[in-house]
């Protein structure tokens, strides 16, 4: 995973609230392989009409809009399904930060799985990012150790756990840390094995269907 | 004395693996299920070559993608559908891991088939590429959605790191009145404290109203926990869980189910426990509600109007509400009971079990449904249940259909769609832009409301139902 450490780049607005994955990525794209790029799909139902017509005047369809980078949105931001296509889409279409000032659980671990950094801000401090952006891409700096973002005369700090804050700098990858566990794991499951023995899954005597 | 504990605690402990430096905390998996958007997850796997680690704590189960109309794959007219139910046999099977899927009889959506079939337990992690796995809570279990990578993980560790989550307790103090459901519950207090307001929370459920609950009832709660933003909900088990679970397929059996209630009658919050947040709801300030918006926190008992936004002085409030009416088509100030429907959706991990499907029964029974809609139970066998007690012949006479399993119109992968502009009201978990297709209008609601609903062509109080059928259906004034 690439790791992030500081971003100068092009910021967009997008001023919604609850922008959940769904309308992140519509779900009849859910079934194409990841290799066919998930951006295309990227906010697809809001960003085109019910013919495929792209909105010319959305943020993203304005000059220099396939170049930004950083997304700045309001409360509950990827909220609702667990769909890491969501992350995929914004994450294939270049996006490396999204800012709100609140997010869904399964959406930040995801973003941070993948590399994308979930900034959250204060509101009144997403209300300002939102204003300085204002409806066209827009300059923006984002300092991941120093924790702060910055949109031309507006500058603020952002919250994000320790321990993403450190997998984000590094680009770290959770399967290869927990491998490092692996006795620990095997000595774990042993003893579990032993203090709960029903729990181990003991598939059906017979075909039986069981209570309806 | 040992120190005051919640129920969540309790269990987390258990799974503690190890805790890293940074106070993350590497937590063992009990039951790890997967469905037909576990493709990336096995991807990812083949990439690095790694094996399922623990093969018999796995379970494939085909629900996303499956066709309603018949059971047969060869009849899914796209061949990309087609493809995501055949990825998760050939992956299941190549790992050797057990699968529920489209011609089996026990299938169903994960959330509804794992509590069926005994794989559901007090005390266990559970998780899945689901939000809705939060659902399983309602056994006492810490049960969550992960994303694909977190899938992967959970695959080829069996593990799964993760911070520890604040805990908050909805209590629920009295008794439900006749006609409110769990759904009211959940609907209310999402209304109540916003979509994102357990965020960074477990929840346990508890209160008078939730010990009276039946496992159902308690299913469809803790299911709604995400969408109130919690990282999941649980209940304490006790005589009602452990009734229900003996006996399932997969349950413990003789000594062992003993052994092991022993053990889960010890998983419940402690007197003195604290929590990090408190909330309380009086079971009698909970209505019949339906939602009105895009966000299931947009809620509201069926006896009240949309919001007026010029009325709302928070403008954020009055900026979301002008643009959540827009999407749905509605007048500002506008009676709730004064909208009137296309088409009605019974089904989902939400609100398809069989009491779900009962209570929808008795308000139809004998009437007709004055717009098209369509009946997706739960998992095959609460089909075959429904099927033997006759309630598939009241939604056929009402006229809708009565489909196969699966999660169907609920998130429409499967191709059951609601039309561009099509309002529907549904007993699914999600009224978001889009979900139940581009351009459709959902209205969130219980099973019983939906029935009602039905009949009248508009939404309406369950409680009022008798009204004649014969009375004039009102123009919504949708626009």
């Amino acid at each position: 995973m690439q790791p992030i450490t500081v971003l100068e780049t092009l910021g967009v607005a997008l001023a919604a609230a609850n922008v959940d994955t769904d309308q992140l990525i519509p779900a009849r794209f859910m079934k194409e392989p990841r290799s066919v790029g998930y951006g295309q799909f990227l906010l697809y139902d809001v960003r085109h009409d019910e013919q495929g017509r792209a909105h010319p005047d959305f943020i993203l369809h304005r000059p220099s809009g396939e170049n930004a980078e950083v997304m700045v949105s309001r409360r509950n931001f990827g909220a609702g399904s667990s769909r890491e296509a969501a992350v995929y889409a914004l994450v294939d279409y270049g996006f490396r930060c999204v800012v709100a000032p609140s997010f869904g659980d399964i959406f930040a671990s995801n973003a941070v799985n993948n590399g994308l950094l979930p900034a959250v801000v204060a509101e009144d401090d997403a209300e300002r990012l939102l204003a300085a952006l204002g409806d066209s891409p827009a300059a923006i700096y984002v300092n991941l150790e120093q924790q702060i973002i910055r949109v031309a005369e507006v500058e603020v700090s952002f919250t994000i756990s320790p321990v993403w804050r450190t997998k984000l700098l590094n680009g770290w990858d959770d399967i290869d840390m927990t491998r490092q566990h692996a006795d620990t794991i095997t000595d774990f499951a042993a003893r579990y094995a032993e203090q709960f023995p029903w729990v181990a899954a003991q598939p059906p005597e017979s075909a039986l269907i069981g209570k309806g | 004395m040992s120190t005051p504990t919640t129920l969540f605690d309790k269990v987390w402990r258990a799974h503690e693996v190890h805790r890293s430096d940074s106070g993350q905390s590497l937590l063992w998996v009990d039951r790890h299920f997967v469905h037909e958007g576990s493709f990336h997850a096995f991807n990812k796997l083949a990439e690095r070559q790694l094996p399922v680690a623990r093969p018999d704590l796995t379970f494939g189960i085909a629900d996303h993608y499956v066709p309603t109309l018949a059971r047969d794959l060869a009849g899914v007219g796209d061949p990309k559908v087609r493809s995501m139910i055949e990825q998760l046999s050939r992956n299941t099977q190549q790992h050797g891991v057990t699968l529920f899927g489209l011609d089996d009889p026990r299938q169903g959506i994960v959330h509804v088939l794992g509590p069926e079939q005994g794989l559901t337990q007090p005390g266990a992690v559970m998780v899945c590429g689901d939000s809705h796995t939060a659902t399983h809570g309602a056994f006492g279990s810490i049960a969550f959605g992960i994303g694909a990578s977190e899938v992967a993980h959970v695959l080829a560790t069996q593990t799964l790191w993760q911070s520890k989550p604040k805990v908050m307790r909805i209590t629920v103090a009295g008794q439900l009145a006749e006609g409110i459901t769990a759904k009211d519950i959940a609907l209310t207090w999402i209304a109540r404290l916003g979509a994102d307001g357990a965020r960074g929370y477990a929840i346990e459920y508890a209160g008078e109203a939730i010990r009276s609950l039946s496992m159902e009832a308690r299913l469809t709660l803790c299911n709604l926990s995400i969408e109130g933003g919690g990282r999941c909900g649980m209940i304490a088990p006790d005589q009602t869980t452990f009734d229900y679970l003996r006996d399932r397929p997969w349950s413990p059996k003789g000594d062992a189910f003993e052994q092991a209630c022993a053990y889960w009658s010890t998983l419940h919050s402690d007197p003195d426990a604290s929590f990090d947040l408190e909330v309380t709801l009086h079971a009698d300030e909970i209505a019949p509600t339906v939602t009105w918006g895009v966000s299931p926190e947009e809620a509201l008992p069926i006896d009240r109007a949309v919001p007026d936004p010029d009325q709302l002085s928070d403008p954020a409030k009055a900026r979301q509400a002008r643009d959540s009416l827009a999407y749905m088509g509605l007048t500002p100030g506008q009676k709730l009971t004064d909208i009137t429907i296309d088409r009605v959706f019974i089904g989902s991990c939400t609100n398809a079990r069989i009491e779900d499907l009962r209570a929808a029964a008795a308000v139809l029974a004998g009437h007709k449904s004055r717009v098209p809609g369509m009946v997706s139970p739960g998992s095959t066998l609460v089909k075959t249940q429904a099927e033997a007690e006759g309630l598939d012949r009241i939604f056929i006479d009402a006229g809708l259909e009565w489909r196969h399993s699966g999660c169907s119109m609920c998130v429409g992968m499967n191709g059951d769609l609601v039309a561009s502009g099509e309002r529907c009201a549904s007993t699914t978990n999600r009224n978001f832009k889009g979900r139940q297709g581009p351009g459709a209008r959902t209205h969130l609601m219980s099973p019983a409301m939906v029935a009602a609903a039905a009949l009248q062509g508009r939404l309406a109080d369950v409680r009022s139902h008798a009204v004649s059928t014969d009375a004039p259906v009102h123009e919504s004034g949708a626009h």
